[in-house]
C-alpha cells in the first residue's frame, strides 16, 4: 500500500555540502530501491535548532516528500537512525491531508463556478456610477 | 434599479444599526471594564486549510513566550483548528522547529 509520506531530517552542522548531497542521495536510492518513488527533495538550509539536540545548537534541515509503504518507511527510519550524521528525523503521513485538502480545494472550485452565474448585478453597476455623475453634472 | 437596490441597502442596515446601538447602550458602562473583542478564528477567516508543521511563523502565534500552547479560550481558534494546530505544533517541537519549554 503505497502512500504519501513526508520526512524531514536533520543532519549535523559540521557536515561538508558534498557530504549532505551524497546523504541525500543515498536515503534516496534507499526509498527507490524499496520499491518507493521520490517526489522531492529539498535542502532548507542551516537553522537555528529550538533546543540542543546532541550537542549540537543548529542543523542542516533536509525534507523528503515520498510514495512508500509501511515497511520502506520503517526502513528507511532505521537507517536514519543508525546514520550517525543525522541527528533527529520526524515521518509525517501526509496522504489523509492531501485528500482532505482536495476535497476543500474541489469545494472552492465549484463554489467560484456559482458566482460568475449570477453577472446580473455586474451590469448594473456601471450604470450606477453613470447615474450619479449625470446627478452631478 | 440600480437606484432602488441602494435605497433599500441603508434601510435594511439601519435597523440592524440601531439594533446594535440598542444592545451596545445598556452594557455602555460597564463595557469599557469587560469589553472584548469578539474573537474569531484564524484559520476560518482566512482560510488557511493546512496548518503544516512546518510553517514555524504561523505556529508560532499560538504558541506562548515560554512554548507553551495557547489556549482556544485566548485566541479564538475554533475546535476543528486548534486539533489540527495542537499537533502540528508537537510535530515541530519534535524535529526541533519549536520548542518544548524555553529556559530562563
Amino acid at each position: 500500500m503505497q502512500r504519501f509520506y513526508e520526512v524531514m531530517f536533520i543532519v549535523r552542522p559540521d557536515v561538508q555540502d558534498e557530504d549532505l548531497d551524497k546523504l541525500i542521495a543515498g536515503f534516496e536510492a534507499t526509498v527507490t530501491n524499496g520499491g518507493g518513488t521520490v517526489r522531492s527533495t529539498e535542502k532548507l538550509g542551516r537553522r537555528k535548532l529550538a533546543y540542543l539536540v546532541r550537542k549540537f545548537s543548529e542543523g542542516n534541515y533536509v525534507l523528503l516528500t515520498m510514495d512508500a509503504d509501511g515497511a520502506l518507511v520503517a526502513e528507511l527510519e532505521r537507517r536514519l537512525r543508525v546514520t550517525e550524521q543525522v541527528i533527529k528525523f520526524i515521518t509525517v503521513r501526509m496522504d489523509e491531508e492531501q485528500k482532505r485538502l482536495d476535497k476543500i480545494k474541489a469545494i472552492r472550485a465549484t463554489k467560484k463556478k456559482v458566482s460568475p452565474e449570477a453577472p446580473v448585478p455586474a451590469p448594473e453597476a456601471p450604470e450606477a456610477p453613470a447615474e450619479a455623475a449625470q446627478a452631478s453634472a | 434599479m440600480s437606484d432602488e437596490t441602494t435605497q433599500i441597502a441603508p434601510a435594511a442596515a439601519a435597523p440592524r444599526a440601531a439594533a446594535a446601538a440598542q444592545a451596545g447602550a445598556p452594557a455602555a458602562p460597564g463595557a469599557r471594564k469587560f469589553f472584548r473583542r469578539k474573537k474569531v478564528c484564524k484559520f476560518c477567516t482566512e482560510k488557511i486549510d493546512s496548518i503544516s508543521y512546518r510553517d514555524v511563523n504561523l505556529l508560532k502565534q499560538f504558541v506562548a513566550e515560554r512554548g507553551k500552547i495557547v489556549p482556544r479560550r485566548l485566541t479564538g481558534v475554533c475546535t476543528t483548528h486548534q486539533r489540527r494546530l495542537t499537533r502540528a505544533i508537537k510535530q515541530a517541537r519534535n524535529i526541533a522547529l519549536l520548542p518544548f519549554a524555553v529556559k530562563y
